[in-house]
């Protein structure tokens, strides 16, 4: 439904490197394209036209880069301009002298506090700290219950009374004092932030405990209306911070950068499922991103560049670009790839995946990728320069060979053939087959110069990084200067 | 199996694309970036207040109507170009505002255009507006065929309010003189069977729950056997939160709806409970929903807060969903009927 700015971007500006820098025409033009896209992302109408003009002024009478298309540079300067706004100031959690430390956590019904109060103490827990949770919630029903399940899930105590929010909140602060917890989280009851009884409710509980951080739950759903909540959190209670939720949806999020814009305090954490480990600091460029809808594909690409071997993957582009393709390249490309985690994981990175391929990916089994390695392992190098020689004797020794079946590996020859096609297809320009499709003005960017490839759709969550970098030793020789890569 | 094949190729694309950045840093400078402005921490100090689009009309129609001429009131009545640039915009900005989504803010847009407004602007987006929602069936069914029970089912993202609606609406069957049993299936949120349980007590509606991490469809199930036997008349079957983004969790509650409209039960009315305060993400899960569960109707939560929940046009206008439930308040009578007029001069009136 929604396309990713750069698409728009493109649309509009194709033709207007020649120029030498934006017609104030072409800049309004990309600039209500910026808008829409803020929009669309659920950024408030307030936020979008104060971010827009802060986007217009750095955009004004600025030479445009030779290697970027004005489209690229539009995105590149509102990228930037984005994780400035979200990640522009930091919250250094600091604990206090005489323990505890106390952290309120406020927000609407369903933002997900509680759960929100569990992971954070999970957090806390890892960095050492003894935490305790209180839990001040005694509107919805069943709230202290669902804390307690948790609390018991990470190891954690849970304090509540059935008497009032102030005095469970005053008395579990007592109480953490006296087992000496140095870190104390009271999770409050949800509200509509009209509400002035529980707004007065949560700002008796503050009073009495005097937090060291307050910090405002907000849901990545969260519409037009997050500039209210959050407005009216930091009028009640001054906010130290937000914790953004539910990133795990296919929201774009906008509503932290509205949040953001009108409270002026750092995002600090961001949770991103239902298990208590989906939690973790904020990062402002994957929001960034994800708010652009561009997917999560800079983000991929620099961390191919670190974990993957550079004279390797330098080398398969190249053979790829001039059509070359044997099952080596593909084998030593899909180790690549590993590198960096699952497929699955890196599926839900990239932009311009349907809905079909993200579900696909959810299911990937990466043991099946072990087979394939096997199988090809399996043949003799005349096999993986030449496959059309694998006949059927050939067929049954490789399966003996990888402890497979012949099938699987028919399976893998046909579905090698078909990515050879594809790889052709790639380095002839022409036009590839569904969603794939979408990647070749990427690709064909990337090589023209372009820095930021096209993208669309919602990123999925991130994936693990776990490799650590290899870089590659020796530098091509090949053509013309030779610069450091640049980091980002 | 294609699908396979184009993860694997995509895979392969990100290596491709990844070594040719590294062969063009390789072979190229890197143009320099444009100098940085840096942002205020705070981008708005007051959020810019909707304008008050009863108001403004009034005057603007007031100074139209002054100065309109023969020949204008003729164009007017064939309801033709009657509308100014700042009109729309001021349409554009109540409707954006509201969460209406920019797609279906366009097409209003692109209506009033084409249309005019004869009788005004308020009146022509109210009359849309309302044309919008008051399509498709509002009521809720409760008469299941001869032998079966009715089953309501409540589907939904986390936190939306899924349990709270069912228990008001537990209430109110109850109130109406219905036997109801409420099926805690949403197995999986610690102490949800426990808010369900509290919801069963205040309303006098009976419970059938399981242990946490139990098949969901096995205590609708059970819940239905057990409506059945007693001869109640309905069930409200909790569902647990979920994201409309993972397939296996869409396939569970596909499952449980399957299981759920076998006989003895028969699901009468699947309820996407949305939360007002959602944003253009809700387009997202209306879709993924009724792929999965075959949606009914929408019930609308917490528009007593300061959220308009305008993303019901767009999916009115997307999907012909129609509201069937709204929650105004956490009292157990908060749960009403929705009525599109009412909404959309909520809508409409700063």
């Amino acid at each position: 439904m929604f396309d990713a700015l750069s698409d728009r971007l493109e649309r509009i500006g194709q033709n207007l490197r020649s120029k030498g820098r934006l017609s104030p025409a072409d800049l309004d033009a990309a600039l209500g394209e910026v808008r829409t896209a803020l929009l669309e992302a659920d950024v408030e109408l307030s936020v979008v036209r104060a971010f827009v003009e802060a986007v217009k002024t750095r955009l004004d009478g600025v030479a445009l880069s030779q290697s970027l298309s004005p489209g690229q540079q539009v995105i590149k300067a509102v990228h930037e301009q984005l994780i400035e706004v979200l990640g522009g100031t930091s919250l250094k959690v600091t604990y206090a002298t005489h323990p505890p430390t106390v952290i309120l956590l406020a927000g609407l019904q369903g933002a997900g506090k509680t759960t929100t109060a569990a992971k954070l103490a999970r957090w806390f827990k890892q960095q050492g700290r003894q935490p305790y949770l209180i839990a001040a919630d005694l509107q919805r029903p069943a709230a202290v219950e669902q804390l307690r399940v948790l609390g018991g899930q990470i190891g954690v105590d849970v304090f509540s009374a059935p008497t009032d929010p102030v005095s469970v909140a005053r008395a579990g602060l007592a109480e953490a004092t006296r087992i000496g917890r140095d870190v104390v989280i009271i999770d409050t009851a949800g509200r509509l932030s009209i509400d002035e009884a529980l707004m007065a409710e949560v700002k008796a509980v503050s009073g009495a405990t005097n937090p060291h951080y307050t910090f405002l739950v907000i849901d990545a759903m969260t519409g037009q209306d997050a500039v209210q909540t959050a407005r009216a959190f930091h009028d009640t209670l001054e906010l130290s911070g937000l914790i953004v939720t539910k990133l795990d949806y296919d929201a774009r999020g906008g509503a932290v950068l509205s949040a953001r814009g009108v409270v002026g305090r750092p995002v600090v954490f961001a949770s991103d499922g239902e298990k208590l480990e989906n939690f973790d600091l904020f990062h402002p460029d994957r929001m960034a991103s994800r708010i652009l809808g561009m997917g999560d594909i800079m983000t991929l690409i620099e961390e191919a560049e670190r974990t993957m071997d550079k004279d390797v993957v330098a080398d398969a582009a190249g053979r790829m670009m001039s059509g070359q393709f044997t099952l080596d390249d593909f084998s030593s490309q899909l180790n690549q790839v590993r590198k960096m985690g699952s497929l699955g994981g890196l599926m839900k990175m990239m932009p311009g995946m349907s809905k079909d391929i993200r579900k696909a990916a959810d299911n990937i089994d990466d043991r099946d990728l072990n087979r394939v390695d096997a199988i090809i392992k399996s043949m003799t190098r005349a096999e993986r320069t030449n496959p059309t020689i694998i006949d059927g004797s050939r067929r049954t020794r490789i399966a003996k060979g990888s402890g497979t079946n012949v099938a699987a590996v028919n399976q893998l020859l046909n579905q090698f053939k078909e990515m050879q096609k594809m790889m052709k297809q790639m380095a002839g320009g022409g036009a590839l087959p569904g969603p794939l499709a979408k990647l070749a003005p990427m690709a064909a960017r990337a090589q023209a110069g372009g820095q930021l490839p096209s993208g669309l759709g919602g990123l999925g969550g991130p994936a693990p990084f776990t490799s650590p970098a290899k870089g590659g030793s020796k530098k091509k020789k090949k053509g013309g200067r030779v610069t450091p890569p640049k980091n980002r | 199996m294609i699908t396979y094949v184009l993860i694997v190729a995509v895979a392969l694309v990100v290596v491709a694309i990844t070594g040719r950045r590294i062969l063009r840093r390789r072979s190229q400078r890197v143009l320099s970036t444009p100098a940085r402005t840096p942002l205020p921490s705070i981008l708005v100090e007051e959020a810019t207040a909707r304008p008050d689009l009863v108001a403004v009309d009034d005057s603007l129609s007031g100074r139209l109507g002054a100065s309109r001429g023969v020949f204008d009131r003729v164009r007017l009545s064939n309801g033709r170009g009657s509308l100014t640039p700042e009109q729309l915009e001021l349409v554009e900005e109540v409707l954006l505002r509201s969460d209406v989504g920019v797609t279906t803010t366009q097409q209003i847009l692109s209506y009033l255009r084409t249309n005019g407004a004869p009788d005004g602007l308020v009146a022509a987006l109210r009359s849309q507006l309302v044309a919008l929602l008051e399509a498709g069936d509002r009521s809720l069914n409760t008469s299941a065929e001869d032998g079966r029970v009715a089953v309501w089912l409540f589907v939904g993202v986390n936190g939306v309010g899924k349990t709270t609606t069912i228990g008001k609406v537990a209430s109110a069957q109850v109130a109406s003189g219905r036997s109801v049993v409420l099926a805690a299936g949403d197995t999986f949120r610690a102490a949800a069977a426990d808010q369900l349980a509290m919801w069963a007590e205040r309303t006098g509606a009976d419970i059938v729950r399981g242990s946490e991490g139990s098949d969901p469809g096995a205590v609708i199930h059970d819940a239905i056997g057990r409506a059945h036997a007693r001869g109640a008349n309905l069930v409200l079957a909790d569902t647990a939160g979920r994201r409309h983004t993972s397939t296996n969790l869409l396939e569970e509650l596909s499952k449980v709806r399957r299981v759920a409209d076998r006989t003895p039960g028969q699901v009468l009315e699947t309820i996407l409970v949305l939360d007002a305060t959602t944003g253009q993400n809700a387009v997202s899960q209306a879709r993924e929903f009724l792929a999965a569960a075959n949606v009914t109707g929408l019930a609308l939560t917490k528009l007593d807060g300061t959220a308009r929940g305008g993303i019901v046009v767009a999916l009115a206008q997307e999907f012909g969903l129609p509201v069937k439930l709204v929650g105004v308040g956490e009292g157990v009578a908060d749960l009403r009927p929705f009525n599109p007029m009412e909404f959309v001069d909520a809508l409409l009136e700063a």
